[in-house]
């Protein structure tokens, strides 16, 4: 009685103990908020930042990433004798793939990595930029054309020594298989001069999903995706990380997207295979200059895309049929 | 972000409830829906070098001046004159922009080699500064440098050996000033332009002047056609200050008038919400809001008091020009418009204003219940151009516990014009023919003014010729929240809340009246069409 007793007081408080209402008369500017490009994240690279990040990822979220996401982790040798920072490009299939690519680098790329977010999702509001400034060191990034502003500030992170992860897809994919690469990865490298490392990460999807927005699934659609979409569920994982690539000379940063691009779709083939077998595979298809070697799946009906996509990990884990 | 310009609200269903100034608090009233609220311009950018710009405008002066360093030399006889604690309101935040402008004028008479200067400051018949107001004014560098030695004088109008007569006007009005001032080689004389009223020629006319000259604009004919004082034009308090200008620049007094405009940020963070739209109000000023307005409801008034009259301004520069009096006060003016003009159609039947703690002359004082009538009828009413925001025989609604509350040491006379005219009559002319002469001439109120900190004995007088063109206007005068008793001495209404005001009101403009009201601070002028 006394609870809804004070959340009817609550409910029914007018101004100014409740928020004002706008005269219909006034347009409502957009909100003046220090967010999205102009979000200020100086603070989450500040050094008791970053020491609370790395207590907090080595303690809790490498941990429960082990956990959720079992990794099989292969090519961590490229990484062995190559000096930072570095440019991580991964695809992108799953909101896990950020923390879930960061517990897997070895420690001493591990605490020094930044992670370019899209500014319009995660930095959308302060609360959101706050938390992931703080939990993945992410900066905002315009995904959705060029931004010089981006480009510069990623840039001088990078050129600051910062190692830099970023998903060439500029979003996750809806089903599984990479969407054509934009060419940011690409530019930073030839602009910085430093590798960029392909990633391919394989079967986070299954461990979060991406929801599918209501209305949007086509009839005669899995469903998996809209059933599954947004909860965490327990799968195995594998990342696998390619050999550092420098653009060539004089190759432009589109060209060397596309090199990018392939060679992660190369490391999509080794999931099942191995290095050599993927490399056979590729070299069957065409030479190596994207379209025809990346990793985007059969022109075919939603189904059989997500059927032609290797089966979920767990399946494969499970026990053994008895003889 | 672009500053925003002034701005005319029509109140609707979701407008939320308006802030009104009452005294030392503040309160939201629920305007009738179809109300008008009108809101000043947002601040002007502030310039970023105030020393740079102010010695700038000393080098390159306007009209027909040669620059500042040209006019001094040594032996020569230097006055400078300056506003005095009325201005601005509330005080800035040090440094003062006198302070600023008076080190860079002194710079350059110290570099010429000018040893004769005198500093005043331009009172007219308003009450002696005090060493703190003047150290706040002036900077300790400059009051050190010239209080000492006798040097920083203020302003006596009854100082028969300080005051000279240069003449009558071609209206037969007479203009005596100060004779340091009118003597000198140079006067060069520092303003502050808070609103369209001050500067020009008034500043000269009027702050030096003594009694005998200011009664031929300060008297309830002239108020009556002033309409308003703060559009120039249209202000024959302005006209015959021009006149006696005029004349004292034909009399060889040379003038360097150095005016300065500041913008309307008014009151620093913690009451920034004061000044913001309400629908713009953050959690942060609704809790600034709510706890401030619970704690000074239940803080005693004289506390409440000290508290607002410590509150300084983060008031800043503008603009600064210099040179022949009314060329610079031609760009003064337009200064002044662009920060605070808003464009209003057509008048209105009712007008609403919430009056704050602080008028020109309570400054570290108390707002007795004639400057809260100063304040509201002779000041906000008087803020526009063109007509007055509200229709000849409508009604004013003002927001002030006018309290009868006065400070013995600053406004004695008002406490005998409150008991003694007051109670006698309300009209300006009535009591301009019977009590004024004998109020100015009082020796009592004479001794206070010259040797205190006491307003003249004539200024409750002035302040109430102020309200001359108002009261002449307006049907009716209600005041709400306000002490009964003195609200009905003052010729006014009293009302317990905004909806018996309005009651009262529909007595005078009917059931369905027009409303506008004057959302201050910060202060704007309407420019009514």
């Amino acid at each position: 009685m006394a609870r809804s007793g004070i959340l009817g007081r609550v409910r029914t408080a007018r101004f100014p103990f409740a928020a004002p209402s706008w005269p219909t008369t006034v347009d409502r500017p957009d909100p003046e908020r220090k967010v999205g490009l102009d979000y200020d994240h100086d603070w989450s690279r500040r050094y008791p930042v970053r020491l609370a990040r790395a207590v907090m990822m080595d303690n809790v979220t490498r941990p429960a990433a082990r956990l959720l996401a079992p990794a099989t982790v292969r090519g961590l040798e490229h990484l062995q004798h190559v000096e930072g920072p570095l440019i991580f490009a991964a695809n992108h299939a799953s909101h896990i793939d950020t923390p879930l690519l960061l517990t897997t680098l070895p420690v001493e790329f591990r605490h020094r990595t930044i992670v370019a977010a899209a500014s319009d999702y995660f930095f959308d509001r302060t609360w959101k930029s706050v938390l992931w400034a703080f939990a993945l060191a992410a900066i905002p990034i315009e995904r959705s054309k060029v931004s010089r502003r981006s480009a510069d500030t990623a840039a001088e992170l990078v050129e600051d020594g910062w190692n830099l992860v970023i998903f060439p897809e500029g979003g996750r994919s809806p089903d599984g298989w990479t969407q054509p690469f934009h060419g940011g990865a690409a530019y930073l490298a030839r602009r910085t001069g430093r590798p960029v490392v392909p990633v391919y990460l394989h079967g986070t999807r299954h461990v979060l999903p991406k929801t599918v927005e209501a209305g949007a699934r086509a009839p005669g659609g899995s469903g998996t995706e809209s059933r599954l979409g947004g909860r965490l569920r327990r799968s195995p994982i594998a990342v696998l990380f390619g050999a550092p690539m420098t653009p060539d000379e004089g190759e432009n940063a589109r060209r060397f997207s596309a090199r990018v691009e392939a060679a992660v779709a190369t490391l999509s083939r080794e999931v099942h295979s191995d290095w050599w077998q993927a490399r056979r595979a590729v070299s069957a298809v065409a030479p190596v200059d994207g379209a025809e070697t990346a990793h985007r799946g059969p022109d075919a009906s939603a189904w059989r895309r997500s059927w032609a996509l290797d089966d979920p990990p767990s399946r494969r884990d499970g026990k053994e049929w008895p003889d | 972000m672009s500053r925003r310009p002034g701005f005319v609200l029509e109140v609707d269903t979701s407008t939320p409830p308006t802030l009104f100034w009452n005294g030392e608090g503040f309160t939201l009233e629920t305007l009738p829906v179809g109300s008008r609220v009108i809101y000043a311009p947002e601040p002007v950018k502030a310039i970023d070098d105030p020393y740079g710009a102010i010695r700038h405008a000393l080098l390159h002066p306007v009209g027909d001046r040669d620059p500042l360093p040209a006019l001094l030399r040594p032996g020569m006889k230097l006055t400078i004159c300056f506003d005095d604690v009325s201005l601005p309101l509330p005080p800035m935040e040090a440094p003062d922009i006198r302070q600023m402008v008076i080190e860079t004028v002194l710079d350059m008479a110290a570099e010429a080699g000018v040893d004769d200067v005198v500093l005043v400051a331009a009172l007219a018949l308003h009450r002696r500064m005090t060493e703190e107001e003047l150290r706040h004014a002036l900077g300790n560098r400059v009051y050190d440098a010239f209080a000492p030695h006798g040097l920083l004088t203020q302003h006596d109008a009854e100082d028969p050996d300080n005051l000279v007569h240069l003449g009558q006007t071609d209206q037969g009005e007479d203009v005596e000033i100060n004779k340091r001032a009118a003597t000198s080689d140079l006067l060069v004389y520092v303003n502050i332009n808070l609103v369209s009223m001050d500067g020009g020629h008034k500043s000269v006319a009027t702050g030096l002047a003594s009694y005998r000259s200011l009664r031929h604009h300060h008297n309830p004919q002239t108020m009556r056609h002033s309409k308003s004082f703060m559009d120039q034009p249209a202000s024959e308090l302005h006209s015959s200050n021009w006149r006696m200008g005029r004349l004292i620049a034909e009399s060889g007094v040379k003038i360097f008038q150095i005016e300065t405009t500041l913008n309307n940020d008014t009151f620093p963070s913690n009451f920034k919400f004061l000044q913001k739209r309400e629908w713009e109000w953050s959690l942060r000023d609704r809790a600034t809001f709510a706890a401030t307005s619970t704690a000074l409801s239940k803080t005693p008034p004289r506390i409440a008091r000290q508290i607002f009259q410590s509150i300084k301004s983060p008031h800043a520069l503008t603009s600064v020009q210099a040179g022949e009096v009314e060329a610079v006060h031609a760009l003064t003016t337009a200064n002044v418009w662009a920060q605070q003009g808003v464009d209003v159609e057509g008048q209105t039947d009712i007008l609403t204003m919430g009056l704050p703690y602080i008028c020109p002359y309570n400054v570290n004082s108390i707002m007795n219940p004639i400057l809260v009538a100063c304040l509201g009828l002779g000041y906000f009413f008087n803020m526009y151009r063109g007509k007055p925001l509200v229709r000849e025989g409508g009604v004013v609604i003002m927001r002030h516990p006018t309290r009868p509350e006065f400070h013995p040491g600053h406004h004695p006379s008002y406490i005998d014009f409150y008991e003694q005219v007051l109670t006698q009559t309300i009209d300006p002319v009535q009591m301009h023919k019977e009590f004024e002469e004998s109020f100015a001439t009082d020796p009592w109120y004479v001794h206070l003014y010259r040797t205190g900190h006491a307003y003249h004995g004539v200024h409750p007088f002035y302040m109430w010729y102020w309200c001359a063109h108002a009261l002449a206007h307006v049907g009716r005068v209600i005041v709400v929240g306000g002490d009964a008793k003195a609200v009905r001495r003052l010729g006014f209404s009293p009302a317990s809340s905004m909806n018996d005001a309005l009651e009262i009101a529909s007595d005078v403009v009917g059931p369905s009246p027009t409303l506008t009201h004057v959302h201050n601070p910060p202060i704007f002028m309407a420019d009514v069409h």
